[in-house]
């Protein structure tokens, strides 16, 4: 790759202090570091992979509305959780989390309970705890 | 109070660290010197290991191998350290911070760095970052990123968060290391420099064919698999994956592409050190696999994304994966050669 061929497509790095670090060669052949913005190819591998886990949480969420799941499976899709890694940060079991899950038994947590949830998922109690409109 | 230590960028976190660390005892190494000198170079592709649902390639050797192999190389005393107490980690930290003034680096994950870019934030533990300052008042971190352009500071809530990030590709435990003390002399970098691209021919083609997974093998066995992906995923499921290696390929920690340029800026450097005027020759080589690796990220891209009037397929992107792992072989199976005359 030559140093002028270093590519500059900001997209996610945009306002972040984040950059990309490049090597690449000058005219005399030498190598060189160059700060980069980004890469379009790497942007939109990024761009799929997010669009993907979006269609997975919208799917979710129409269930929370139907009233058949709680809004904790909608808000561990959307921290890419699953039920394994929720269950190393907050601590309860795997078994006890699926139960959750279910909008009947998430409907009777306590507030201490509802906390380490909220806390691990980084939103409030509040937001965990009231279906959005959209 | 904060360590005198100025902040560089670099292309690979675990090389950032590595450099703030030495620059802290007067060693000044290039990020390229560092990364050749711990044999950093690698290739591996596991299909039956998971992350996120989806097959792990790396390009790069684990989180955290680079400084011990690059300390004991220049005869350094350090020391690595993992916690199963949180407050215990921390304390060690403080100590080291305040008491030893020492920097310390810390293997970390990911995904509640508040500073990464929200869309970057995946469960990825193994990010290396080096903390050089605290500010008692408000408990904050100083910490260097060789991902972000300057300084920045990390609450203890989020430090304790991140160094302890759990899952992903195997947990944490408060990983961080330290260096203990320096020799006056550092060793002679020549023959170091030699040996380390001995090793690295090693890891890369030492593999018998049985083992297909490791070194250019991968890249051969990933060639003949990714040919059957969208037969045997189907459509979707296929370019997932194919985003999921892509980001792998460029993004966690640079990658593929960039860690050959990375290479070829090592064996540049090596060749000016050592008067190796072949290596030149071999710099120029990686680069232009640097190259193929660059084009098999923006066709795989057309995969996924795709454009008007391109028809890119998997088929497309086996074979120029096949390219690859033929120049790669030949390529370290002649650097080997080289360096082997000269280390006698």
């Amino acid at each position: 790759m030559k140093v002028e061929e270093v590519p500059q497509d900001l997209k996610y790095f945009e306002g972040t202090v984040v950059r990309d670090v490049d090597y690449a060669v000058d005219a005399d052949g030498n190598y060189q570091m160059v700060v980069s913005d980004g890469w379009a190819p790497k942007n939109e591998a990024l761009e799929v992979t997010l669009a993907d886990i979006d269609e997975q949480c919208q799917e979710i969420f129409q269930r929370v509305k139907a009233g058949e799941s709680s809004l904790l499976e909608y808000y561990a899709a959307k921290n890419l959780m699953d039920v394994e890694l929720l269950s190393d940060y907050t601590g309860f079991s795997k078994r006890t989390i699926r139960k959750h899950f279910q909008s009947s038994n998430f409907a009777k947590l306590d507030d201490k309970t509802l906390e380490i949830y909220a806390d691990v998922l980084r939103i409030t109690v509040a937001e965990l705890t009231t279906i959005p409109e959209t | 109070m904060e360590l005198d230590l100025s902040h560089r960028v670099a292309a690979h976190c675990e090389n950032g660290a590595i450099s703030a660390l030495l620059r802290y005892y007067g060693i000044n190494l290039s990020e390229p010197m560092i990364f050749g000198l711990a044999s950093g170079l690698f290739f591996v592709h596991l299909p039956f290991v998971k992350l996120a649902g989806m097959p792990v390639t790396s390009f790069r050797t684990f989180p955290g191998v680079l400084f011990k192999r690059i300390t004991k190389l220049l005869g350094i005393k350090a020391t690595t350290r993992r916690y199963l107490n949180k407050e215990h980690a921390m304390r060690d930290l403080d100590r080291l911070l305040l008491e030893k003034q020492t920097p310390v680096g810390c293997v970390v994950g990911m995904y509640y760095l508040p500073y990464m870019p929200k869309e970057y934030r995946f469960h990825f533990n193994g990010h290396n970052i080096c903390v050089i300052g605290k500010d008692e008042q408000t408990d904050t971190y100083t910490v260097l990123d060789s991902n972000a352009t300057q300084k920045v500071t990390l609450s203890r809530r989020d430090l304790l968060k991140v160094r302890f990030a759990k899952g992903g590709t195997y947990p944490l435990l408060g990983q961080m290391y330290w260096i203990k003390s320096v020799p006056k002399q550092l060793p002679d970098l020549n023959p170091l420099i030699l040996k380390s691209i001995h090793k690295v021919c090693w890891y890369m083609i030492s593999q018998p064919d049985f083992i297909p997974y490791v070194g250019v093998n991968g890249i051969a066995y990933l060639s003949r698999s990714i040919r059957g992906w969208e037969n045997k995923m189907g459509k979707r499921r296929a370019s997932l994956n194919l985003a999921q290696l892509i980001r792998m390929l460029e993004e966690i920690g640079t990658g593929g592409a960039g860690f050959r340029f990375v290479y070829g800026a090592f064996l540049q450097e090596a060749a000016v050190r050592t008067g190796v005027a072949e290596l030149n020759d071999f710099s120029k080589r990686i680069t232009a696999i640097g190259d193929l690796w660059r084009e098999f990220a923006f066709k795989a891209s057309r995969i996924y994304k795709k454009r008007e009037g391109e028809s890119y397929t998997y088929d497309d992107l086996g074979d120029l994966l096949q390219t690859i792992s033929e120049q790669e072989k030949a390529f370290f199976q002649d650097l080997d050669r080289t360096v082997k005359e000269y280390m006698k």
